[in-house]
């Protein structure tokens, strides 16, 4: 029951072979069994899944069930919810209840979605490995002596060994695309906007943006078709009409353009990736579609810009954590400031000190203009080039990250190392783009390598019926991991 | 360029977060790797060009919506103060700031 996509179960569900009940049971007992050696959980809450499971049977039983009434699912722990402590992998907020839901899991929930539990996650979302948590660090189950990716690995780790059929994540830089990838699940960023950011702890602000993961790009469509939608209490959610995200799914890939940039398959890149990617573009070009070479020449400088946004606006949205309001409080302090630097020093990883440290440097008087002006100018130098890039072409491809997974503690103490690992991923966050990652084949020694679809603006529903045909023709994403046998 | 530890210590007042003399070479290390690394974007020729400070900015050229000012929320005083570290009489406790 646990190997199935998001797609069976439901049809399973509303066919009554199984019930909400049966199915959150079975899952349940999963994680019992594997989340402790993957560490992939931080909150599991057996009770109220229960609950809501018996909900979802009720509602079925009167007729009113969707496509996702009664399937279990988690949230990264960065997502705001009132049953389950919020902690953002965070010493910080380690006993954190929310007084409110975020959008995401109001909407999720409205369909019948059943939440087990909330994922480990990399600090705030910064990080590449899901290592920098106050609750340690992720285990990949493809080989549990690596990193699963970050910021979203829990979610990832989750999917990828069968304990929920699809987790929502957080993408900033790549936080869904990357744990995706090197998970072997599929996982897709939403154009800027389409995802209500309220009740999600902001890191950066004007990149963050909520997406799915799953093990295909149908049941992406599935969960997008309740995550998305105008939400008056993000001041950048957009007023657009409801879509259906699977409408695509069956897209004729003849005469369709794939760009491939030559950025992206420059050196630097691991040999069992490139040959994997490559091997997927050739099945595309089997299928009809037809080769773009292009370039995107501001690509190289997406790491930079992302490291000076990113970490200012992260230093403004994390100055509220002051031990006044919410979160931990430093036990002893001389006066006001004291309270808030022994707090702030304690409640905060050394990712996310550094973080606030670079982004204030970047904003600080006298430096403003050279760093972050410059980024945020260089940022529409990297839009510019892919709008220029979407007139000669449909989709671009690409891999998701250079290497496949890589070796827990192998980067921790090399900040640079650990952010080059983005540096596919960060340029579809700064210019707003959607862009999706699904398993393309394994490297050398088995690990999973993921496949980058970036696309135009709202063009989501033409990534997934893309990816959808590709994992028609292969089963890549349905591979278990060798360590997390069913 | 380089940070100094002077410029370290200033960053962490700036930033509220107390660093223990033990820790500075190294947080002073790090940075100025992280810095060494976003150096490189510095010297685009950027003139002329508009800055992008949100990623909605393509098709939403007018900016960020508004809504009427006016007030919406119910009182939530209570639920939000229950996760507070210390309060008291519906007021957040902070260490004395005046004498």
């Amino acid at each position: 029951m646990l190997a199935s996509t998001v797609s069976e179960l439901s049809g399973a569900l509303a066919s009554r072979q199984i019930s909400a009940v049966e199915l959150t049971r079975a899952c349940v007992a999963r994680i019992d069994r594997v989340a402790r050696e993957l560490n992939c959980f931080i909150s599991v809450d057996e009770e109220h899944a229960l609950a809501a499971a018996r909900r979802a049977d009720e509602r079925r039983a009167r007729g009113e069930a969707g496509p996702l009434t009664g399937i279990p699912i988690a949230h990264k722990d960065i997502l705001c919810t009132r049953s389950l402590r919020t902690t953002c992998g965070s010493r910080m907020l380690a006993d954190y209840v929310s007084p409110y839901d975020a959008h995401v899991v109001e909407q999720l929930e409205r369909a019948g979605t059943v939440l087990v539990g909330k994922c480990n996650m990399d600090e705030f979302a910064m990080g590449s490995s899901s290592e920098a948590s106050h609750f340690g660090p992720v285990r990949n189950p493809w080989d549990k002596r690596l990193v699963p990716g970050g910021s979203s690995g829990g979610s990832a780790a989750a999917v990828a060994a069968r304990l929920v059929p699809a987790a929502t994540g957080t993408d900033t830089g790549g936080s869904v695309r990357q744990p995706a990838g090197m998970c072997g699940v599929s996982g897709l960023k939403p154009t800027y906007g389409v995802v209500s950011r309220y009740g999600i702890v902001a890191f950066a602000s004007s990149l963050d943006q909520a997406g799915p993961l799953a093990k295909s790009a149908a049941d992406l469509a599935l969960l997008m078709n309740a995550m998305a939608g105008f939400d008056e209490r993000d001041s950048t959610s957009l007023d657009r009409p409801k879509e259906d995200y699977g409408r695509f799914l069956d897209r004729d890939l003849r005469g369709l353009r794939l760009g491939l940039p030559r950025e992206y398959f420059g050196d630097g890149i691991a040999p069992g990736v490139r040959a994997a990617v490559a091997e997927a573009v050739r099945w595309y070009e089997s299928q009809g579609a037809r080769r773009v070479e292009l370039e995107l020449p501001n690509a190289g400088l997406g790491v930079p810009v992302y490291y000076v946004i990113a970490p200012a606006e992260a230093s403004s949205n994390l100055s509220r954590f002051d031990g006044v309001r919410y979160g931990h409080r430093a036990a002893e302090y001389r006066d006001l400031v004291d309270l808030y630097c022994r707090t702030r020093a304690e409640g905060f990883g050394a990712e996310v000190k550094r973080r606030i440290l670079v982004g204030t440097y970047v904003l600080s008087h006298g430096y403003y203009d050279a760093y972050y002006v410059q980024a945020q100018k260089v940022r529409r130098l990297i839009a510019r080039d892919f709008a220029q890039a979407f007139e000669r072409c449909d989709v671009i491809l690409g891999p998701t990250s250079p290497t496949t997974a890589f070796p827990i503690g192998a980067k921790v103490d090399d900040p640079v190392q650990m952010y080059l690992n983005d540096i596919f991923t960060v340029s579809a966050p700064l210019a707003g783009l959607p862009a999706l990652s699904i398993p393309c084949g394994f490297d050398g020694v088995g690990l999973p390598v993921g496949l980058q679809l970036t696309g135009s603006y709202f063009s989501e529903a033409c990534l997934l019926g893309i990816a959808h045909r590709y994992q028609q023709a292969t089963d890549w994403h349905l591979r278990v991991p060798r360590e997390t046998p069913l | 360029m380089s940070l100094t530890p002077d410029d370290v210590r200033r960053l962490a007042r700036l930033a509220r977060i107390a660093i223990e003399p033990a820790e500075e070479a190294a947080v002073l290390e790090r940075l100025n790797r992280v810095l060494g690394l976003v150096e490189q974007m510095r010297a685009v020729d950027t003139r002329g060009i508009e800055p992008m400070w949100h990623a909605g900015d393509p098709h939403l050229p007018q900016g960020q919506r508004l809504r009427p000012d006016e007030v919406r929320e119910k009182d939530q005083r209570a639920p939000y103060q229950s996760v507070a570290p210390a309060v008291e009489d519906g007021l957040y406790l902070v260490p004395k700031v005046i004498e």
